[in-house]
């Protein structure tokens, strides 16, 4: 992102110095899991992963390089915050985790192959990575067959569950149901315009939002429109926004598309101040691109926002910037990231091994009481228990939260009625 | 010369090297893992074959062989897709028996044009005939309208931009941008465990033999010399009486249909097939790996694709960030100092020194004649 310059910048002495103290008040977020006896390694890794008596292997497998790398900066970033977190207080079972970068270079065949890489060549533990759906498909039969463990971190379109994967992220109707009822009740909603990128994701969600606008909610869906993916024109439906004037517009435009969308949307006198519209899909690293001046007002639907209030965000956030530089925004798929080493330590521990199937099994009912988000717990389906929140995004390009559900949302990837 | 109608005899030499290497040094060497990414790279060593046949010999750059090599692999990879659809693999499904991504997609039932796919008889016709014909229909619009050169290399382009919005498009039907994933098995037969991978690679490793049979023979014909003479001087061919069209079309659609073969061997040695190997950007990339191995020699072309790819995977795995430089570097640092790539590195160094060498052992070779002029470079 813009401040690549400053990170490059910070000496590995003072980044070590740094991390020690970002890592002190997590120490007293999780005091039962410091200082453990590190068991024997023939006894907790019996299926010939990469765990030596002091260290233990996993791969980091995002894009550093191509159209994704401005998204999937974050989660490497967040990843590598949390494993250096995790080794300050004494790692994993007594050892530390050492990590193997791998680029997919948002290049879904390459990911495949840097996954099987790094599960067959570097028996890796565990692999935080992928992030957009393309690249989850093509890595997972890899995961499957070679019985790999994969934190996903990104929110997704559902319709999934494996053994080998936690998905970290929020699945549709988790980040979709509880915002649509918000703005229903909130602002009397009845007709709704939806506008997506055309792949899988938006397509998906947006059948979930239909079902849910048209029997739930009993209201009336007036447009829906995809756009591809980079596609910068859109004047076309603007116009037919104007027209049929919707109670509500519900974007899940993508990437750099957003820029466009945003300007013109702004240009052509659309006032989000007066036009509630509710996006799926813009955290605070796309309002960097947008511009906050360009998408005030608009409600963001996230389970995180970088401005939430609560005791475990005000030392995450902190020690992000002091990792990564004080001028990087950390969205809602930075954080889910951050889960991801975390949320793995816990289920070794909980385990007592680095084995796959073990881990597999041990996963649900894991809890993570230092998420920045507040509090996390695995699912029976590997998805995570938590909060819907929404937001309305400001000026300076941070967001406002506005409403969140009162208790944690159930994730279910194959909803009953929205298929 | 003991020239036959294969290949003369350094060519022999060359061929027999690459047979060694191939079959019996990388499967000695490698692990099963590191073989199965050869096998990858193999892959567009076909695409390779095929550029050198279209635009070494016969001077048409085609910007567009992703088209074909995605044509191929999408035949390959629906057929594949099909067998993974069993009715009991998709019970989750809303319509077991299709394609996961149709029934993403609200489609209930398997398209038309889907059906013969379910015989692999019609698989491999259709991965043969369908880029061919395909190539067939642009090469005569093409050619015989007297479009070449520049103007060529920019249609075949938008050609590859158009594939790619049309299966990103039509995400129902072709699995969209996430592309055909989780392939399993062929014929019933599991081709993801190692056993497997080993030998899908000898299989290929035999097709691209044969298509280097196939490249060696055009070479040495007459066909081969009207395309090298095409490629001088096109119109000396015209006023000679041949119909330079048609020799354009031919060419151009052996490359296509070699491009298609190594498509089909990608989706069955990776499992997987996308839109990220059939735009534009993949495409120049197979341009780049025949220029790196030498646009004029055909095992040339091979070695270039495993130097590059090779290259492509170490960096990345080494630097993850960084890496795209380097193979940047080396692409330049190829093209400004040897522009013949390494088949030219070959002729105008080594070759000429291996030849003096064995010249001055032994001092009247038989049936060989002076090897001086023993034609230097494995180009022409």
């Amino acid at each position: 992102m813009s401040d690549e310059a400053n990170k490059g910048l910070l000496s590995p002495l003072r980044r070590k110095l740094l991390m020690g103290m970002a890592a002190v008040p997590a120490i007293t977020m999780l005091p039962r899991a410091s200082f453990a006896q590190a068991p024997a390694t023939s006894a907790v890794n019996t299926t010939g992963l990469a765990v030596t008596d002091t260290e233990v292997t996993v791969g980091i497998l995002h894009s550093a390089t191509g159209t994704m790398a401005i998204s999937e900066t974050g989660s490497i970033e967040a990843e590598k915050l949390a494993i250096e977190q995790i080794n300050a207080m004494g790692g994993v079972l007594g050892r530390k985790i050492k990590f193997i970068q791998e680029d997919g270079a948002s290049d879904w065949p390459t990911f495949a192959e840097k996954a099987k890489k790094l599960l067959v060549n570097d028996k890796v533990a565990a692999i935080m990575g992928c992030w957009t759906s393309a690249s989850r498909k093509a890595v997972l039969p890899v995961m499957e067959q070679y019985n790999g463990m994969l934190y996903y971190p990104t929110f997704y379109e559902g319709l999934e569950q494996s053994k080998n994967v936690i998905y970290t992220g929020q699945e549709a109707t988790q980040q979709i149901l509880a915002g649509l009822n918000w703005i229903a009740k909130e602002k009397g909603a009845k007709t709704f315009f939806f506008i997506g990128s055309d792949y899988i994701w938006p397509r998906t969600s947006n059948k979930i939002a239909r079902k849910h606008v048209e029997n739930v909610l009993k209201g009336k869906v007036v447009g829906e429109e995809y756009y591809a993916l980079g596609s910068t024109q859109f004047n076309s439906v603007i116009n037919k926004i104007k027209l049929t004037k919707p109670d509500v517009i519900f974007t899940d435009v993508v990437g750099g598309s957003n820029v466009a969308f945003y300007k013109q949307l702004k240009a052509a006198g659309i006032d989000l101040a007066k036009q509630p519209l509710l996006t799926i899909s813009v955290t605070e690293d796309e309002i960097d691109g947008i511009g906050g001046e360009n998408i005030a007002g608009a409600y963001a639907c996230m389970k995180y926002f970088q401005s939430l209030d609560n005791p475990n965000n005000k030392t995450f956030v902190p020690a992000f910037k002091k990792m990564w530089g004080e001028k990087t925004v950390i969205g809602d798929v930075t954080q889910a990231a951050y889960l991801g080493p975390w949320l793995w330590k816990l289920t070794v521990e909980k385990a007592g091994s680095f084995d796959v199937d073990k881990i597999a099994a041990a996963s649900p009912g894991v809890e993570f009481k230092g998420a920045p988000e507040g509090y996390v717990r695995i699912h029976e389906n590997h998805h995570l228990w938590s909060k819907t929140r929404v937001g309305r995004a400001k000026l300076d390009g941070q967001f406002e939260l506005i409403y969140e559900t009162a208790d944690l949302v159930e994730p279910d990837p194959f909803p009953k009625g929205y298929q | 010369m003991t020239d036959n109608r294969f290949f003369n005899r350094s060519e022999l030499i060359g061929i027999l090297v690459l047979a060694v290497f191939l079959v019996v040094v990388l499967p000695l060497t490698l692990d099963v893992f590191r073989l199965n990414l050869v096998a990858k790279y193999l892959t567009y060593a076909f695409v390779a074959l095929g550029l050198v046949i279209c635009w070494g010999y016969g001077g048409i750059l085609s910007l567009g062989q992703g088209v074909f090599f995605g044509l191929g692999g999408y035949c390959m990879a629906m057929f594949l897709k099909l067998e993974a659809s069993s009715v009991e693999n998709t019970k989750i499904q809303s319509t077991p028996g299709i394609p996961d991504f149709m029934d993403w997609n609200q489609i209930t039932a398997l398209p038309f044009f889907w059906k013969p796919f379910n015989s692999l008889t019609f698989t491999i016709a259709a991965i043969i005939l369908v880029p061919g014909i395909f190539a067939l229909i642009i090469g005569t619009a093409m050619f015989k309208r007297r479009v070449g050169g520049t103007y060529f290399a920019i249609i075949t382009q938008a050609v590859a931009a158009i594939m790619t919005i049309l299966i990103v498009g039509q995400q129902g039907y072709t699995g969209g941008i996430n592309g055909m994933t989780d392939l399993r098995t062929l014929k019933g037969w599991d081709i993801r465990p190692d056993h497997a991978k080993i030998v899908l690679y000898f299989f290929e490793v035999g097709c691209l033999f044969a298509c280097i049979m196939i490249a060696q023979f055009i070479r040495h014909s007459k066909l081969g010399r009207i395309l090298v003479a095409m490629r001088e001087k096109e119109d000396r061919v015209r006023f000679s009486g041949y119909s330079v069209a048609n020799f354009k079309i031919f060419a151009f659609c052996i490359a296509a249909v070699f491009a298609a073969i190594g498509g089909a061997m990608f989706a069955l040695n990776v499992g997987f097939m996308s839109p990220s190997f059939v735009g534009i950007v993949p495409s120049i990339e197979m341009v780049i790996y025949t220029a790196v191995g030498g646009r004029l020699s055909i095992l040339g072309a091979i070695y270039g694709t495993l130097l590059v790819n090779f290259a492509k995977t170490s960096l990345s795995e080494t630097f993850p960030e960084l890496w795209l430089f380097g193979l940047g570097g080396l692409f330049i640092a190829v093209v400004l100092a040897f522009p013949n790539g390494l088949a030219g590195i070959w002729g105008d160094y080594v070759q000429p020194r291996i030849d003096r060498l064995i010249a001055s052992r032994k001092s009247k070779p038989d049936g060989w004649t002076d090897s001086s002029v023993a034609d230097g470079a494995p180009a022409e």
